[in-house]
């Protein structure tokens, strides 16, 4: 019988190797993966419906509602509920953070497919996107007024000096816990789904093969599978959530710094 | 003790973690129902931080979950 190897889907491998030799630096390895492929999927799945959906008309039709459903929750709910009106600038960032989330995660579910948001590498690169933008914006609009954001109002001077300390290590652990949520989220779903499926072949080979009691094995599988058609319907929700969570969070953040010194 | 023992006794040590996810998150839900109830208007104004909090509170019990699975499935030669 097959090893039960739940941490096997998640390897990537290349389809078509690139080395480059960069003189002086060394090899830089620009290989097309199945990562690298599946995020061009995406990529061409998010343009494609973008091109299909914008015919402008007045009487919108089903994509064009879907689009701009979407532009109107990133519009209303994220960027311009939680950022207020400066948001509108971050607009294009959020949507296509969300969009691309989204995606990613839900071709992941798809058979077949290779949940790139389940690579650490990938999220974290996400996550020091946004982390990065929080910075630079913090400190183009704010310039030194940045550090305002360590020390809460009206605190006395003993007490704000170690608060401001835990407030900087929470604000350097966000990155990290930005992309270990989309990560964790994603890799516990598939191995949970990977662990079930192979319960559903373990009990029914169990269950056929064995004489007498062994049959229970059979319903075992069944409620396995049961179980599993749960799990995916849970995945696609988590898949949505976790991607509206992450965009909220970099709004979240980017609200802290744009509204720093007017309140929201 | 062997190495595949401890892995697996490690493991469901870290599962530990999810005690406080899970009561995190029943008190999170259990005030929202209790304001909606008493509120329904001004509940969906809230749905944002509702989901919010939800995945903050649950983040902390996935946080344990990939430390179960970088102890139990990491190859230790």
């Amino acid at each position: 019988m097959a090893a039960i190897e739940p941490m096997e889907q998640f390897l990537v491998h290349r389809i078509i190797p690139l080395p480059v030799q960069i003189p002086g630096v060394g090899m830089l390895d620009l290989s097309i993966t199945n990562s690298v492929a599946f995020m061009l999927i995406a990529a061409a799945l998010i343009s494609a419906f973008f091109l299909i959906s914008s015919r402008r008309a007045l009487v919108p039709g089903r994509m064009q509602a879907l689009a701009e459903m979407l532009y109107g929750m990133v519009d209303g709910t994220l960027t311009g509920g939680i950022i207020g009106e400066r948001g509108r600038a971050f607009l294009p960032f959020v949507f296509t953070l969300f969009l691309l989330i989204a995606t990613l995660n839900l071709i992941g579910l798809a058979p077949g497919g290779f949940t790139v948001t389940s690579q650490l590498s990938v999220t974290a690169a996400l996550a020091v996107m946004t982390f990065l933008m929080v910075l630079t914006v913090g400190f183009v609009r704010n310039g030194f007024g940045f550090f305002k954001l360590f020390f809460p109002a009206g605190m006395p001077l003993a007490m704000a000096i170690p608060m401001a300390f835990i407030e900087l290590i929470s604000f350097a652990v966000r990155p990290m816990t930005l992309a270990m949520r989309l990560f964790g989220n994603m890799l516990g779903g598939h191995v949970v789904t990977y662990m079930f499926a192979s319960f559903v072949i373990g009990l029914g080979v169990f269950g056929l093969e064995g004489a007498g009691l062994a049959k229970l094995g059979l319903i075992g599988s069944g409620v396995s599978f049961l179980v599993i058609v749960a799990l995916i319907a849970l995945e696609f929700v988590v898949a949505f959530l976790q991607a509206f969570v992450f965009a909220a969070l970099t709004c979240v953040y980017l609200n802290e710094v744009v509204n720093l010194d007017h309140g929201h | 003790m062997e190495i595949i023992a401890a892995k697996y006794i490690g493991a469901g040590l870290a599962m530990t973690g999810l005690i406080g996810a899970g009561a995190g998150l029943g008190i999170l839900f259990g005030n929202y129902l209790n304001a909606s109830i008493r509120n329904p208007s001004a509940a969906a104004g809230e749905r944002v931080w509702l989901f919010l909090g939800m995945a903050l509170a649950e983040s902390m019990g996935i946080f344990g979950l990939v430390m179960g699975f970088v102890i139990l499935f990491v190859k230790v030669s």
